[in-house]
């Protein structure tokens, strides 16, 4: 059992707030997601877990083992390095089979598990290489190959696919997947891509400067953002939004157009619609077409609703053109209305 | 313009090859001709090899100058490494204790062969200090025939404090090159300090380590001003007697002859040392 838990984590670098009391649970064999921009904390977090940085204060544990106070080697836990750490005097046999030797598994057990781990990760022709011999692609399967072959509780990934070109990003997303899906480990994977972030995870810790925003299913954080800066972080084309003020109770008016919204004693309340939650009508939002982009299967129309940007992702037969005036109808069950003043949800 | 362009680098080279060519290469080449030329003989022959190589002193310094060698190139290493090591995991002060331990080598050989000597000579500061602990009752002299262990030891220290810097500075540099990335790989997949020292810093380091081997072997089979300042003639070694032969004997022959013996060492320890440290094909560090 690998619960992974993380209680009050604070990092400060002189007088640098790198993590602000972080507080996360991870479930035994789940695999979680930190998504956040660079520089927000994401690698600090994931190398004190892993013992190469020292909290400043708060506890981590694994299962029911304390073990932010342990040396790095005794936390049995596997890592992936962000640029692999394929160490260039070993062969692709022996990085694999490192950890293994340094833990004093004996020999016979240790080949089987190179092996094992080799083909899993599609290496096996490659075991008498050196790093300096192998593609990007082939160095990120041997850190892979190496980290799994310890059988680890827990495995810790860096942005491991961030140094791959798409294609191959593409491939190794879908194969770490599958790979990680029979091996029982508790993973923590990082990423500041989104789309990967909701590919592999079960669950995706959102963090912002310093903090964790969000914990929840790739499809909840998309249609219920926990505040404003996820709705704004998850999704491609992102969430527009739009100031509405209050009319009476519950319902709100933008532009002439009333919703039915979440009734707070509030002025005014800012809502959050997704592209491809409107569609094209005789009435509703009015909107200014500035910019049509055929994407294939939709049209992509960048629009002024008042003096405010708005996107709008509608069928590919719509007879569009740049500066025309139309009027966009909001699916409302899909609005997400947020406090003008903290920006957290409201319902 | 391409014509110039390709040209210039030569052009920069030019002086310093002729530099080269006028102060080491001809006097080279004149050494090695000395050594093969004989008055006794006309054109070239063996004559100075086999005269150097028939007296009594020749094989007692070239055992002297291996002995010194094995002694003291070992336990630099060991140190210039732990020392190394000790001083790249410091992070304050680093470069202070650097130059602290880089000292002796801005003190010529020499100096550094008369500072020792005032240690171990009869009135020196270690017979004082054991007078004053009451360890024995009058001065006695350390440096003598009687005692060619002491003579060996003294010499042997001043070569390490004198020369450890050597290959300090040259691993220090070294090891600021291995990435933490890999020490930090190695402490997640189990190793200890002392596995990642042998299992990481050992290889990744081979580059240095020959470079600092070799050029402390070969200044170490050039040892000379220490023993001469701290053994006089008790301690015969191979460069003593090339100065002996050239300025007391007036026999440049024979010197050259040493000189090129010596030359001879060098050249094999280089490529022992090469073939010891040798980074296998196909590893890019
Ligand atoms: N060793 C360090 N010393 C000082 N500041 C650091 C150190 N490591 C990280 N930081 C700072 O902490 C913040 C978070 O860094 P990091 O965890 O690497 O972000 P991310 O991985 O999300 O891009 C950054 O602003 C970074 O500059
Ligand atoms: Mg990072």
């Amino acid at each position: 059992m690998a619960i992974i838990e993380i209680k009050n984590i604070a990092k400060t670098f002189g007088t640098y707030e790198a993590l602000k009391d972080i507080n996360l649970t991870v479930e035994d064999q789940e695999f979680m997601v930190l998504l956040g921009a660079s520089g927000c904390g994401k690698t600090t977090l994931l190398r004190i877990i892993a013992g190469l940085e020292s909290p400043t204060q708060g506890e981590v544990w694994i299962g029911d083992r304390r073990i932010d106070h342990l040396p790095a080697r005794e936390r049995g836990i596997s890592m992936v390095f962000q640029n692999y750490a394929i160490f260039p005097h070993m062969t692709v046999a022996e990085n694999i089979g490192f950890g293994l030797k340094m833990s004093k598994i004996p020999a016979d057990e240790l080949k089987r598990r190179v092996e094992k781990n080799a083909e899993l990760m599609h290496i096996e022709h490659l075991l008498k290489r050196y790093s300096g011999e192998l593609s990007g692609g082939q160095r990120q399967r041997v850190a892979v190959a190496r980290a799994l072959a310890m059988e680890p509780d827990v495995i810790l990934m860096d942005e491991p696919l961030s140094n791959l070109d798409a294609l191959l990003r593409l491939e190794m997303r879908a194969e770490l997947k599958g790979v990680l899906q029979q091996s029982n480990t508790t993973a923590i994977y990082v990423t500041h891509d989104q789309v990967e972030a909701m590919s592999l995870a079960d669950r995706v810790s959102v963090m912002n400067a310093g903090e964790i925003v969000q914990a929840d299913k790739p499809m909840e954080l998309y249609r219920n953002p926990a505040t404003q800066f996820v709705a704004s972080f998850i999704g491609s084309p992102p969430m527009n939004f739009l100031i509405a003020s209050n009319t009476s109770n519950g319902f709100w008016v933008i532009e002439n157009e009333t919703l039915s919204g979440p009734s707070i004693a509030e002025q005014s309340i800012l809502l959050a619609i997704r592209p491809e939650d409107v569609r094209l009508s005789d009435s509703g939002l009015p909107a200014v077409v500035r910019l049509v982009e055929p994407l294939g299967p939709h049209l992509l129309v960048t629009t002024d609703v008042g003096s405010n940007q708005f996107r709008a992702i509608l069928d590919s037969d719509s007879q569009i053109q740049e500066g025309q005036k139309i009027f966009l109808k909001p699916n409302v069950e899909r609005i997400r209305w947020f406090h003008p003043e903290t920006y957290r949800a409201v319902f | 313009m391409w014509n110039q362009a390709k040209k210039l680098p030569y052009l920069l080279i030019a002086p310093s090859a002729a530099f080269l060519m006028i102060f080491f290469l001809y006097p080279f080449a004149s050494v090695i001709t000395q050594a093969f030329e004989h008055s006794s003989t006309d054109g070239y022959s063996l004559t100075n090899f086999q005269e150097v190589f028939s007296h009594w002193k020749f094989s007692i310094s070239l055992e002297n100058t291996l002995l010194l060698t094995a002694a003291v190139v070992p336990i630099q290493l060991a140190l210039a490494l732990l020392m190394a090591t000790m001083v790249n995991s410091m992070r304050k002060g680093r470069d202070l204790i650097l130059y602290i331990w880089t000292i002796p080598l801005g003190i010529s050989d020499l100096a550094a062969g008369i500072i020792w000597l005032v240690i171990f000579e009869q009135t020196g500061f270690l017979n004082s200090l054991m007078l004053n602990l009451g360890l024995i009752e009058r001065p006695v002299a350390l440096l003598t025939y009687q005692n060619p262990m002491m003579i060996f030891v003294a010499i042997a220290l001043a070569e390490i404090w004198r020369a450890t810097a050597i290959m300090l500075v040259i691993l220090v540099a070294g090891i600021g090159l291995i990435p933490r990335e890999y020490y930090e790989a190695a402490s997640v997949f189990r190793a200890s300090k002392w596995q990642q020292f042998i299992r990481i810093t050992l290889p990744l380091l081979k580059p240095s380590l020959q470079t600092a081997l070799i050029l402390r072997v070969i200044l170490a089979f050039e040892v000379f001003a220490v023993v001469a300042a701290l053994g006089g003639t008790l301690f015969p070694v191979l460069m003593g007697e090339t100065y002996i032969y050239q300025f007391d004997l007036l026999n440049s022959g024979a010197a050259a002859a040493i000189a090129l013996v010596i030359l001879g060492l060098s050249i094999a320890f280089t490529l022992i040392v090469l073939r010891i440290l040798k980074v296998p094909k196909g590893v890019t560090m």
